[in-house]
Formats: structure tokens, C-alpha cells, sequence
């Protein structure tokens, strides 16, 4: 895989890239302070979007993917958007900006060693990583719906059933026919 | 190649990027998930608040009296001269910055108009326009000059961003720890929220409580006796876990000291265990020093939504406090794990339904401790009162009854930055737990982060905002999770414990929540108790099973 070589000796390149056009999906003040901001606990943003696309480079670049490890770096990232005001398409554009970062990084070498066909294969490896993304952003707003539906239900409701001040149906309703004659 | 769309051309097809304008230029978009629903008529009309009436911020015609200008800059205009803070914070801000990545909404959702400053510019913009020499003088020379300045008019665009980020501010004053100038951000939300209120725009997770609160003497309208049966059925469940049967006062005259917590506790889950704990403290105090605190479901509240309404109406539902503990003829009154109620009692109640001559300095009658900083509001913390205990070693206490927990503490906004709340909370874990640990310095203390719901924000209709709000706080305690097993997150906040089960279920699900007082619960000997199997849960404590079940 000579593509493969040529992304890992351009990587850092292309990840700070990667990086800089993820955040600049936000308005351009939040843009500079996610770039700006190093602490992971005041910029958990930033933090876990830069973290999160480093390891999933790391693991375009392998022959095989593995899936729970890319579960593992993209939750995060799609988490934080699901809930952040995007549109779902916003949410997991950040994906496809791959594609813009390695085609200006490696235009030339791409071009001049006939690297096309590895880099539809790659491509479409990213194009899985955003299938994932959205199976995630969509199991993230489904718990949202899920907490927005129950939250009442699991605190206050909850309390006062164990403490028997509400009563569901009995399971064993006595068998009581009505009186069909009266 | 080249003649292909670019991935970033295909994606601007299909959606936009984001709005490179800046923010005085940026219109407000009200979104669901952010935005909570309107106050209903009746919670408005049962208070006589103004314009009561059935809307809704996303219809185009929020239903405003026709005067609404007027009413705001009169009423703009009078709280000029009543607060001298609010004058001051207008005009100091030198927009220098610091406090504006520092709120956790800004951090949560990047939205810029979530930067405390920006927040209060909404704010300042019209007051230079309306109420400064200078705002007048360039208003003569256009739109132009006048936005040069940072002035602009009261339009209705105006008032629909005001209503939409007063409501995205817990008033938990983070950002003003940051401030050089000590601005307080909070008060200028509270500020806002008052003017807001003048014209019938309020939220129903606030106006209700205050309704209910005014009618019934709590947030959830829950009535007296099913308050009770809520008490005798933790009684029950203490005497489960126990083998010991606690017997709570109510309304009891001349007991020694009144005891107020938020309903909350009383009512909704995990909070009921904080409750059970306090039962079972109170009852421990009677039994080895014959000390008798008594609840009341009259002041069944210690939270005050009023507070996030107008300073009158905190004043209104305040008063029951003081006047609970002047009927009942108590020395003082010992206040529970709450946030705001706390804010309210340190800063507002001495002067506003004060003084309580009536009741006396607080003493602790075990210890003899004097509580000098409760001497004027005659309230003193739990968690003081407590940690006093523990340090004259009157509490009989087995921390190993906590060993299944890793404990970590979040410092709940109004009792650490509106009281300095800071010790107290961690010496009475230290005690009571084994495995405590703290989040990450610039997390906790005067710099805690918000649960993201404070202030009347912990309705289920915003959901995402309040996801976004407690991200900063859910990601330290994530990271003592990972470092160190971390399994449960305490707090002395009633509201944190309403927010906290739902913001860990989405960011952290392998943490849980808890108050303090269920973990000292946890590890106080009640006399004549029966072994421990199970903690207040009812869930088996390692290493302490019941014979039979071995």
C-alpha cells in the first residue's frame, strides 16, 4: 500500500488539518477557542475531538478496522455533537472533511505515482467510518428522547411507587362477571 | 479529479456553514432541545404576575402587551437606580474576555452567544443605546455609529435573544470568579429574567414552582399529609435496613431546632436517600443527646424559585422560613443539602424578612460550637452542623460501610461560590468514607462547573441544553472514573440530584449520584441497630452478607 506510507509520513500534517476543519464547523469564536484552549477540562470539546481523530486515523491507516475501537473514539466525538446545535448532516460532517484534508495533503504524490485506486479504497473506508457515525448519532438522540420521555417517570414516579402511594392495575383482577340480567 | 465537487462543496450543498457574521449581526434561531415552554396563565395569575396567557416561543406572536417597549425600559430604568450593582455592571465590562470561555454552556454547546460576556452584552447593547449620553449623542448619526459603539434598540428580535439566553444561564456565577472587574454574570441574568417576568415571559419549570410553592408550601404542589406518608414510608424502609425505628417530629413546638430541606428530597429519587439519612441523623442526635429537630410540611421547601422570577416574589416564598420558625418557638434552624435555598438564606434573607430576632445565635447544643458566619440569618448548614459533630467526635460512625463506594465530590454552585461552602462537605466524606477522590483542580471548589440545570432549567423539553451544560462537569468526574474507579458522584444540591442521574445516564452511565447525608447515613451506628447487610439502597454491602445467605 503505497498510499498507505505516503498518509503515514504526512499524518501529523493531515490531522492537525483534519482538526482545524472540524472545528471550524463552529462559529469562528468558539472555532479559536477550541484550537486555542489545551486543558481537557476546560475545553473537553476540543479535547475529545482531537483525541478522537488522531486514534481514528491511526486506524484508517491499518489493513483492517476495527470496529469497537473506532466505537470507541467516534462515540465520544458524535455524543458531544448529537446534543450540540447541528443539523444530524452537520453533526457528522466532520467525516468527509477527511477526504478534503488527505486530497490537498497528498494531491501531488497521488497524482504522481497513480495512487487513484487506493485512494477510492481509502475513501470508502472513511465513508464506513461515516455510516458508524451516524448509526452513533442516532443511538445518541434516542437516549435523549428516551431520558426526555422517562426522567419524571425514574425519579419522582419511582419514589412513589416504592413508597405505595400510586397502585398499577393488580395482575390478578378478581374474576367479577357482569350481571348481564339486571 | 478537479472536476468533481470538493467533499466540502458537496457538504455546503446539502447545509451551511456557520455564520461568519458577528454576533449582533446574527439572528437568534430558537431551537427544541434548548428552548423550555412558556409559564402556563394560571401559575402567572395564581401570583398576579403580569400578562398571563397560553404561548409559546416558537409562534411568530408571543402575545406581548402593546406597550411592552414601555413597560421594559421603565422597568430597565427603575432597577438602574434600585441596584446600584446592576448600574455599575453595565458600565464597567471592558470586554476583556476572561470570563468567556468559562462558562459551561458556551464550552458545552460553542455557542458564542453562551460567553458570559456576549450574554450580558444583550443586556448593554440597549442599555447604552437607551440610557447613556453617548448612546444618544451617536444614535443622531445612524445605525453605523451606533453599532460602533455596541448600542442597538429594544426590538422584538432583540427580546426573543434576551428571553432565549436568560434561559440558557443557571446563574451559577462561575464566570465571575474569572472576572478582574468582579462582575457577576448571574445578576445580570437575574436582572434580565426580572425584566422578562414584567411582560408575562417566563418558563413553566419556574413559574410552576412558584405557584405551587406560594399554594402549597413546595415545588411539586405536594400536599401535607402525602409529604407524611412519604416520611413514614422512609421510616419503614430505615427500619428494613436498620432494624431501628426512627420517629420524626412535625411541626413539633419548642423542639430545639427546625429543619428545612428542599422537597425534593422528600419526593424524587436519588434524593429520597439523602432524606432517609437526614431521618436517621436527627433520630441518632434524639437517642444519644436527647436533641429534637423537627420537620414541618408547612416550610417543606427550602428551594425558592422565586429567586428566578423577580426579587419580591423570592422575598414572598422566602418568608415562610423565618415565620415556621417563630410559630413553632425553635432557637434556630438547621437547613439541609440544597443549592439556591442557600444562596437566598447567605444573601438575601437577613435583609429581606430579617432580622430574626426572634430566634437565637446558633449554637451547636452537643458541642457548644458557636456558628459565628450563621449569627445574623440564624440558618446553619447541615454539613457544618455535621463536620462540627464529627470533629468533637460525637458521631459513632463505620466508614467501611461505604467501602463499595469510590467517592468524589462535586462542590454544588450557590453553597460553594454564594456561601464558600468549600470544607466542610469533604471533611464529613473523609469521615465517613474510605475511597474519596477529588476531580481535577480547575473543576472543583470556587471553580466548580454547573450541573447544567440550576436556575429553573431542569425541565425534560431541553434536554440538549442541559446535556450540553453538564458536559464540563460530566467529563471531569469521567476522568477520576477512568484514574480511579470512581462510582459515585456526591453533592449537597437537591437539584443537582434531579439532574445528575439523567446527565450521567447520557455521558457517564457506569457513575451514579448521591447526596452526602446518604453516605454518613451509611456509616452511622444507630443504637440498638441490627447488622448491616444492605446500604440505604438495599443493596448488599461486599463482605458484610447476612450467614445465612453465605
Amino acid at each position: 500500500m503505497r498510499l498507505n506510507n505516503l498518509l503515514a509520513q504526512r499524518k501529523t500534517a493531515i490531522i492537525k488539518n483534519w482538526f482545524t476543519l472540524a472545528v471550524e464547523t463552529y462559529p469562528p469564536d468558539t472555532a479559536s477557542f477550541l484550537k486555542r484552549q489545551k486543558d481537557p477540562f476546560a475545553n473537553p470539546v476540543g479535547k475529545t475531538i482531537s483525541r478522537g481523530l488522531e486514534a481514528l486515523f491511526n486506524e484508517l491507516l491499518l489493513k483492517e478496522m476495527d470496529h469497537e475501537t473506532i466505537i470507541s473514539f467516534l462515540d465520544p466525538i458524535i455524543r458531544i455533537r448529537a446534543i450540540q446545535n447541528f443539523s444530524p448532516s452537520q453533526a457528522v460532517s466532520f467525516i468527509f472533511l477527511l477526504k478534503k484534508t488527505i486530497r490537498e495533503n497528498i494531491k501531488k504524490g497521488i497524482s504522481e505515482e497513480q495512487l487513484f485506486n487506493e485512494l477510492l479504497l481509502f475513501e470508502s473506508k472513511i465513508d464506513q467510518l461515516a455510516m458508524i457515525a451516524f448509526n452513533l448519532y442516532m443511538q445518541c438522540k434516542e437516549k435523549i428522547y428516551d431520558l426526555k420521555a422517562n426522567e419524571m417517570r425514574n425519579s419522582t414516579y419511582k419514589a412513589f411507587k416504592r413508597a405505595g402511594l400510586v397502585r398499577e392495575m393488580p395482575v390478578d383482577e378478581p374474576d367479577i362477571k357482569p350481571n348481564i340480567n339486571a | 479529479m478537479s472536476e468533481l465537487p470538493s467533499p466540502d462543496e458537496f457538504l455546503s450543498k446539502i447545509d451551511h456553514k456557520p455564520s461568519p457574521t458577528g454576533w449582533m449581526d446574527t439572528p437568534v434561531e430558537i431551537r427544541r432541545g434548548i428552548a423550555c415552554h412558556a409559564a402556563k396563565p394560571d401559575r402567572l395569575e395564581y401570583v398576579g404576575f403580569p400578562n398571563p396567557r397560553e404561548w409559546s416561543c416558537f409562534d411568530e406572536d408571543w402575545q406581548l402587551p402593546e406597550n411592552w417597549q414601555e413597560i421594559l425600559h421603565k422597568g430597565f430604568k427603575e432597577r438602574l437606580d434600585r441596584f446600584r450593582s446592576v448600574k455599575i455592571f453595565m458600565d464597567i465590562c471592558v470586554r476583556c474576555g476572561a470570563c468567556a470561555d468559562k462558562c459551561h454552556f458556551f464550552i458545552g454547546s460553542g455557542d458564542p452567544k453562551n460567553m458570559p460576556v456576549v450574554r450580558a452584552e444583550l443586556l448593554r447593547s440597549v442599555y447604552r443605546n437607551d440610557f447613556t449620553t453617548a448612546g444618544k449623542i451617536l444614535g443622531l448619526f445612524g445605525k453605523k455609529a451606533k453599532k460602533a459603539y455596541g448600542a442597538r434598540e429594544l426590538t422584538l428580535e432583540v427580546l426573543k435573544e434576551w428571553w432565549y439566553y436568560f434561559f440558557q444561564c443557571t446563574e451559577c456565577r462561575r464566570c465571575s470568579v474569572f472576572c478582574p472587574y468582579g462582575i457577576d454574570t448571574a445578576e445580570i441574568t437575574i436582572f434580565g429574567r426580572e425584566l422578562l417576568n414584567l411582560i408575562g415571559l417566563n418558563i413553566d419549570w419556574v413559574a410552576a414552582p412558584v405557584a405551587f410553592c406560594y399554594r402549597t408550601g413546595n415545588h411539586l404542589g405536594i400536599q401535607p399529609h402525602a409529604y407524611k406518608d412519604m416520611m413514614d414510608f422512609f421510616t419503614d424502609e430505615i427500619e428494613e435496613v436498620c432494624g431501628v425505628r426512627v420517629k420524626p417530629h412535625f411541626m413539633k413546638k419548642k423542639a430545639d431546632i427546625l429543619f428545612i430541606t428542599p422537597s425534593g428530597d422528600v419526593f424524587a429519587d436519588p434524593g429520597t436517600f439523602t432524606c432517609m439519612g437526614y431521618m436517621m441523623l436527627f433520630h441518632f442526635l434524639q437517642e444519644k443527646y436527647g436533641l429534637e429537630i423537627t420537620w414541618s410540611t408547612y416550610a417543606s421547601e427550602g428551594g425558592n424559585f422565586g429567586f428566578f422570577t423577580s426579587h419580591e416574589m423570592m422575598k414572598r416564598l422566602n418568608a415562610k422560613m423565618y415565620a415556621e420558625a417563630k410559630r413553632l418557638g425553635v432557637k434556630w434552624i438547621l437547613g439541609g443539602e440544597c443549592g439556591h435555598m442557600w444562596r437566598v438564606v447567605h444573601q438575601y434573607m437577613d435583609t429581606m424578612n430579617g432580622p430574626a430576632d426572634f430566634l437565637e445565635e446558633p449554637i451547636n447544643p452537643i458541642t457548644g460550637t458557636k456558628f459565628e458566619n450563621a449569627k445574623s440569618t440564624k440558618m446553619v448548614h447541615i454539613c457544618e452542623f455535621v463536620a462540627d459533630l464529627i470533629k468533637h467526635g460525637k458521631l459513632d460512625l463505620d466508614p467501611s460501610r461505604n467501602d463499595h463506594l469510590k467517592v468524589t465530590y462535586h462542590d454544588s454552585c450557590n453553597p460553594a461560590r454564594g456561601m464558600g461552602l468549600l470544607e466542610e462537605p469533604r471533611y464529613v466524606i473523609k469521615n465517613v468514607c474510605n475511597h474519596f477522590y477529588e476531580m481535577p483542580a480547575n473543576t472543583i471548589r470556587e471553580q466548580t462547573f454547573c450541573c447544567g440545570s440550576g436556575a429553573g432549567l431542569n425541565a425534560g423539553e431541553n434536554m440538549e441544553l442541559r446535556m450540553q451544560g453538564a458536559l464540563p462537569r460530566i467529563n471531569a468526574a469521567k476522568y477520576v472514573h477512568e484514574k480511579h474507579g470512581v462510582n459515585m458522584l456526591s453533592c449537597v444540591c437537591a437539584i443537582d440530584r434531579a439532574a445528575f442521574p439523567t446527565a450521567l445516564e447520557y455521558w457517564l452511565p457506569e457513575v451514579d449520584n448521591c447526596g452526602v447525608h446518604e453516605l454518613v447515613a451509611n456509616a452511622l451506628i444507630l443504637p440498638g441497630e441490627k447488622k448491616r447487610t444492605v446500604d440505604l439502597r438495599n443493596e448488599p454491602l461486599p463482605g458484610m452478607e447476612d450467614e445465612d445467605d453465605e
